[in-house]
């Protein structure tokens, strides 16, 4: 207990850090990174919630995040612009502005219901079989995000969102969301959650009800997922059912792999790193484009060295940064009993 | 006459959709690996068919050149994505395939273009044809027997050849197999090679409906070939076929049928599908041999 009290007030001492020192700097550039990095951390620990304790492979993630995004929008996007931004809204909704603080919470309740509505069935399923839901379940909500216009303004750009994802406001959600994870992981679903990872067989002879289990993980990683996608609407202001579907997925992935999915302390490492990477990779390209050296833009450097990173990451030490403890654990090792 | 037409749209997409399905569950039957970077395998096809077009060569020469650089291409993900983790975790092998898949995507962003590059088509593509009164691309004629010879060509394999065999043998018990003197390494490459070699041929009928390759191309197939296997069957290479021509029997009804704001939706109706199916009969309707381990 101690220990993991250690590990969030270390990793959340390391946000908040991050977060006061873009802020001092008072450099935009730092202060948008900071802020993508506190988004892809509550995103990449809603992730971990599910892969990290039940060990199953989930692409549907990144759809709730549109989920969250979606209906924070709708719901918060000022009343006159909504005429303009979503011409076919139902009438019901158009009047409808709230802050966009409870926009973001309603992003997540959202996503969550729908994940809760939907997936139960699907946690029957196990190893390719649930793979290949997952993708289908993402392929199905991108869909649907870009076709189901009076709410999403089909596949064009939605506009007009307020801008309200400060840099204090993204850390403390990123806060709150590795509290999350961390209560969840040791939490008594968890626990069982993490048996039936190891060993599914004996986890189920032991009474675990394992699709119970593995549902509630998606429904929380879906709270996660969708408070995300709220806030990161809320910073960008404008995007497209395109802002969420396989690039997305494959960053986030490539965070919690290259972090290690098991541990909370891996997500939030993988999320830096890959942030600190991407940012770095996405100056070379500028650089590169601007020095003309090709006659085009240079594009997709920055996600196929990511791709190599996450091959040679899974060959080489398969369990990610941080494998199997956490932070605290690793600093507090545990005393033999006596 | 309406029905004609029907029946040669059906058969024409669903010998397409058996072939890609065929390529994706070769691999799945014997190494229980979904390939993500199976579309990229067409991708890898397409490309070089843009690349070898300002040759000068006969068409037939430039399509071999496509459909060995994507046999190439299929062998390389066995090296790169599979081998290595061969041993470890389902999801490992997973992530690596969906990494390799990002990887060849990008590879190509990088070095080619984000933009839709022009393939060389055959003349005889771009003529239809007349049959009982029902006028038809002769693409869609051409997709059919190429179909025909490939599918025949691949039972052949499969049953009369010592490799096709030992990869039958493989797909039912890895282990024992092994012990009995099949070479692992070997048939898993095979493997992929003959899944590269169905890519490059339907890249070739499929980039034929499109004239233009872009690096997202392969994303289409690689769908269509999950939602035909999961429909027939994820370990049976007859499975696979049938679900392809399945697949096209619904996708051709639903664009004959559904009014047109409904059409928008058509994906997201075949994949509710698909998530159906699996909890229905997660095995698919042709079952196939008792599932082995893969190392």
């Amino acid at each position: 207990m101690a220990r993991n009290l250690a590990t969030l007030v270390i990793l959340g001492a390391l946000i908040a850090a991050l977060a006061i020192g873009a802020e001092a700097t008072g450099v935009r550039l730092f202060e948008r990174i900071a802020i993508t990095l506190c988004i892809s951390l509550v995103l990449v620990l809603g992730l971990q919630v599910f892969m990290g304790n039940s060990g199953i492979l989930s692409f549907a993630h990144i759809g709730f995040m549109g989920v969250g995004a979606y209906t924070s929008a709708v719901l918060t996007i000022p009343a006159q612009m909504k005429g303009m931004a979503l011409p076919d809204l139902y009438p019901f909704l158009s009047g409808v502005q709230l802050s966009p603080y409870l926009g973001i919470l309603a992003g997540g309740l959202v996503a969550a219901a729908v994940a809760a509505a939907v997936v139960y069935p699907l946690m029957r399923l196990s190893d390719a079989a649930s793979v290949i839901t997952s993708f289908a379940l993402l392929v199905v909500l991108h869909n649907v995000m870009t076709n189901w216009s009076s709410v999403t303004n089909g596949p064009r750009t939605l506009f007009g969102l307020p801008k309200a994802t400060t840099l204090p406001l993204a850390a403390a959600v990123a806060v709150a969301a590795l509290a999350v994870a961390l209560a969840f992981k040791e939490s008594r679903t968890g626990l069982l959650l993490r048996a039936s990872r190891d060993d599914e067989i004996a986890a189920a002879a032991l009474g675990a009800h394992i699709p119970r289990l593995r549902w509630r993980a998606f429904v929380v990683s879906a709270l996660l997922a969708g408070i995300g996608g709220g806030l990161w609407g809320h910073f960008i202001t404008s995007f497209s059912p395109n802002a969420f579907y396989l690039k997305e997925t494959f960053l986030i992935l490539a965070m919690l792999v290259i972090g290690g999915p098991n541990t909370v302390t891996g997500a939030v490492a993988g999320a830096s790193v890959v942030t600190a990477a991407y940012e770095g990779l996405r100056a070379v390209e500028g650089a590169i484009t601007r020095a003309g050296i090709f006659r085009e833009q240079v594009v997709g450097l920055t996600e196929l060295t990511l791709a190599v990173a996450m091959i040679l990451v899974l060959v080489l030490r398969p369990g990610g940064l941080f494998p199997t403890r956490e932070i605290g654990h690793h600093l507090f090792p545990a005393r033999r009993a006596r | 006459m309406r029905w004609l037409q029907f029946a040669i749209d059906v058969l024409s997409l669903g010998s397409a959709y058996a072939l890609m399905a065929l390529g994706l569950v070769i691999v799945y039957g014997i190494l229980r690996l979904v390939n993500f970077a199976y579309g990229e395998l067409i991708m890898v096809a397409g490309y070089t068919m843009y690349l070898v077009s300002g040759s000068g060569l006969p068409w037939l020469v430039m399509a071999a050149c496509a459909v060995l650089m994507s046999v190439v291409a299929g062998i390389a993900t066995d090296y790169v994505a599979f081998r290595p983790v061969r041993n470890k975790t389902i999801t490992a092998v997973l992530i690596t395939s969906f990494a390799f898949s990002t990887l060849l995507q990008n590879a190509a962003l990088l070095f080619i273009s984000p933009r839709p590059r022009p393939v060389p088509l055959p003349e005889i593509f771009s003529r239809t044809v007349e049959i009982g009164g029902v006028v038809t691309p002769a693409r869609n004629l051409i997709t059919i027997a190429v179909a025909v010879v490939m599918l025949g060509l691949f039972s052949w394999l499969m049953r009369a050849t010592v490799l096709g065999i030992a990869m039958r043998a493989a797909a039912s018990h890895f282990t024992m197999a092994r012990m009995l003197g099949v070479p692992a390494n070997l048939i898993i490459s095979s493997a992929f090679a003959i899944s590269g070699l169905l890519a490059g041929v339907v890249s070739l009928l499929w980039i034929g409906r499109i004239g233009t390759v872009v690096p997202g191309i392969g994303l289409e197939p690689l769908l269509i070939a999950f939602i035909a296997t999961v429909i027939g069957g994820m370990r049976s290479l007859q499975g696979a076929v049938l679900g392809g021509f399945l697949l096209a029997l619904i996708d051709t009804s639903l664009n004959y049928t559904l009014p047109q704001e409904l059409l928008k939706f058509r994906d997201a109706f075949t994949f509710s599908l698909v998530i159906l199916i699996l909890l229905w009969r997660p095995e698919g309707l042709i079952k196939g041999p008792a599932s082995g381990r893969r190392t």
